[in-house]
């Protein structure tokens, strides 16, 4: 029970970059994801702006290399992208030489085959193989075939925390002895299904989100994929491998206020990173990078920077949302910022919170606006908050 | 692992949600869908949350609340839950106005609604429960995946107990899809006779069952449950032989000591022949069957672990779920073992004692 979970591979794909070197320069260069639609059919598309992963569904499956005979969902695809770069990165020869499985997170799941063929499944028409591709699961049963991961597989379905919550459920199998690897992580790819209803919410910023800024209008929806490779401290032992940094911290609380709403104290983002302290035995002082959840809603912003208040302090570590670089990624949003906050510790960054402007009335503290080179980061804070008040929190430190 | 069923809510097709009977009575469908016996809400939920509700967090909320007053528990330790397709009413709800009327004029309710984790975060929000709260959604493992969560839970003492459920629900429209594939007959089904057909495709079910698991053993407990198993996409029968094997090896029994074992036979003629090579060639003891009772859905796992922990409960296999009717050996029910499977593509595993 005392193993210790390190991360031994990353990889990602999203608005401002189709792997780790291309997100990594985006950030340096201070260059946002977010902008017009180009890849989704829908009636908002030049009002809504959003941050789209580059690629289309057809260079996607030329650039890996994938039968364009099999019902690929957008989310399967940035899912094989970014699960193939953990792998790779992780120096893996062999996936079945250690107990491994695939954890992933999605909501949409396949909802963008669905919203486009649903005609078909009700007529049978040309389309109706993408009936068996519409639910969460099938995006990872095809991730985990294509990395030839067989063990174990997962879906967890916790709206915009559920890759936090697979990166947990992943480290909690290992600990328990039932895995020795797991590549968690999750992916989403933007829906007009979700794209609307995040729109009848009121809740989509027309211009770049702000994020904990006192006139932030809402969030910009992004899609994206990201994986990282977690493995037990037996394998590092044994291989003597490259570890990016240790997991040591996790934990997960319920708000249970309201389906689509948080409390202004926020108290299930104060639960779930206390939680997640408490795990790995940090004091709030040694935190030295919080990469906060941070969407940019009137709502989100308040609570989480309230609950950070209560947990840190009127003077919290450095704090940043990353959404004005990726667009709230939803599902994908717990993966991606895992990955950054990896990055970050690799790096010795701290990011900017990009378009902010005027610090909350209702806050004591401003994010970072600029972004910070060689300076100390050895433990990270990631936040992640979903819908039905699913709050989950995740702390990544040097080894 | 020492984990117990301390309280059970079971909305199914048949009537499952008083707990002190057991299939007593059973009820037939004539349509070609098994829907649930829905309860009298009013006495679970009150009237004016009630008409904000759509049907399964009904049923979700009523489930809960039998299994939490069964188990005594107030406030679990957390909430997970298993569903392979959501809340599949208000998804269609919304995906149907965002398609007809072209992406304008859309309200939120049925979007807010349809979210997988929606029944988790409901019953967290009746119950006031602040603590640990997840759901899965995959496939044949999505509540495999919720129960495995909730063992480790309190294997790992982040709870002392949890409260673990599945739920799926069947649409007309949902149902109309699925007849388009392979995996539902075409055929007039008498649900009681399915497995005679021996065609392919099965019959469309549906399902709320929620589990109250501590980590001790009290009284009122149905069973223990020992562990639990996930098989995927084993390329022939002998992988599935040297998954039980060793399933049964790791958990220190053998298949001889299995008292009891239950096989989600569904009557398609695709994928019902490991069922049939086991109890042929394999197993050597008693067998049960219940998705003649409940159809087939993704969370149907739920609906055999409640039967098997009441039948160690009650110490009795009702006479519709005997499979080997003709030879059934009546003898302590103390080793259960059920087989499930989904597509043959997800094997899962249950392994329960008394």
């Amino acid at each position: 029970m005392s193993k210790r979970i390190f991360v031994t591979g990353i990889g990602i794909i999203s608005g401002i970059g189709n792997n780790i070197e291309e997100t990594l320069q985006s950030i340096l260069d201070g260059k946002t994801g977010v902008g017009k639609i180009t890849h989704l059919e829908t009636f908002h598309k030049d009002t809504i702006p959003v941050s789209e992963v580059k690629y289309s569904n057809e260079e996607l499956i030329e650039l890996m290399g994938l039968n364009k005979k099999d019902p690929f969902t957008r989310a399967t695809l940035m899912g094989i992208v970014a699960a193939d770069e953990a792998v790779k990165s992780a120096g893996i020869k062999n996936i079945n030489d250690y107990r491994t499985g695939v954890i992933s997170g999605t909501t949409v799941g396949g909802m963008d085959k669905s919203e486009q063929f649903y005609h078909d499944f009700l007529t049978a028409g040309e389309h109706i193989e993408y009936i068996e591709s519409h639910d969460c699961g099938d995006s990872t049963e095809r991730i985990a075939d294509y990395v030839g991961v067989k063990d174990f597989v997962s879906t967890t379905s916790t709206a915009c925390s559920s890759a936090a919550n697979s990166i947990m459920f992943g480290a909690r199998l290992i600990k328990n002895n039932r895995l020795d690897r797991v590549i968690a992580g999750g992916t989403e790819s933007l829906t007009k299904y979700h794209l609307n209803g995040f729109n009848t919410l009121m809740i989509l910023d027309r211009e770049q989100c702000k994020p904990f800024d006192e006139n932030r209008k809402g969030l910009n929806l992004g899609e994206g994929a990201a994986f990282v490779v977690l493995e037990s401290e037996d394998i590092v032992r044994e291989t003597g491998k490259k570890v990016f940094c240790e997991l040591t911290g996790y934990g997960n609380a319920c708000e249970a206020f309201h389906q689509t709403a948080s409390t202004p104290e926020g108290k299930g983002a104060y639960l779930a990173m206390k939680k997640a302290l408490d795990r790995s035995g940090l004091k709030p002082e040694q935190i030295d990078y919080i990469n906060a959840h941070g969407t940019g809603t009137e709502n989100n912003d308040i609570s989480e920077g309230r609950a950070i208040e209560t947990l840190f302090g009127k003077t919290p570590p450095p704090v940043s949302s990353t959404k004005s670089f990726t667009g709230h990624t939803t599902s994908a949003a717990g993966a991606i910022e895992a990955v950054l906050s990896v990055l970050a510790i690799q790096h010795n960054l701290i990011y900017p919170n990009m378009n902010f402007n005027q610090q909350m009335k209702e806050l004591s503290f401003r994010p970072v606006t600029e972004l910070l080179t060689n300076v100390k980061v050895d433990h990270v804070l990631s936040n992640s908050f979903g819908f039905g008040g699913n709050n989950s929190a995740l702390i990544f430190s040097r080894y | 692992m020492e984990i117990y069923i301390k309280g059970t809510g079971i909305i199914s097709p048949q009537k499952t949600t008083d707990n002190s009977v057991f299939l007593d009575e059973i009820v037939t469908h004539d349509k070609d869908v098994l829907s649930c016996v829905e309860p009298a809400y009013k006495e679970y939920i009150n009237p004016i949350q009630l008409r904000r509700m759509s049907r399964l967090i009904k049923m979700s909320i009523c489930a809960s609340k039998i299994c939490l007053k069964e188990a005594g528990i107030e406030n679990p330790g957390g909430i997970i839950t298993g569903t392979g397709l959501g809340l599949v009413e208000d998804t269609e709800k919304f995906l149907n106005s965002v398609l007809d009327y072209k992406e304008q004029f859309l309200t939120p309710t049925s979007f807010i609604q349809s979210t997988h984790n929606t029944i988790s975060g409901q019953v967290a929000i009746a119950l006031q429960c602040f603590n640990y709260n997840n759901t899965y959604s995959h496939r044949g493992f999505s509540f495999e995946s919720a129960l495995l969560d909730a063992m480790l839970l309190i294997n790992d003492k982040d709870a002392e107990n949890v409260l673990v459920g599945g739920f799926d629900e069947i649409t007309e429209q949902h149902h109309s899809i699925l007849k388009k594939t392979k995996w539902v007959k075409k055929e007039k089904v008498n649900h009681l006779d399915l497995l005679n057909y021996k065609t392919p495709g099965t019959v469309d079910g549906e399902g709320v069952s929620f589990f109250a698991l501590t980590g001790k053993r009290e009284s009122g407990t149905y069973a223990q449950i020992k562990n639990i198993s996930t098989l995927y996409k084993p390329k022939d029968f002998k992988e599935i032989e040297n998954h039980i094997n060793k399933f049964l090896a790791d958990n220190g029994i053998s298949k001889n000591e299995l008292d009891l074992v239950i096989l989600g036979l569904n009557g398609n003629s695709d994928t019902d022949g490991i069922y049939y090579h086991l109890t042929d060639a394999y197993f050597n003891t008693n067998y049960a069957y219940f998705k003649h009772l409940c159809g087939e859905f993704h969370t149907v796992g739920a609906f055999a672990l409640w039967l098997a922990a009441k039948s160690i409960k009650h110490q009795v296999v009702p006479e519709i779920a005997k499979l080997n009717k003709q030879n059934f050996v009546n003898k302590p029910i103390k080793n259960v073992l059920v087989y499930n499977h989904f597509k043959n593509i997800n094997h899962s595993f249950y392994l329960l004692n008394q």
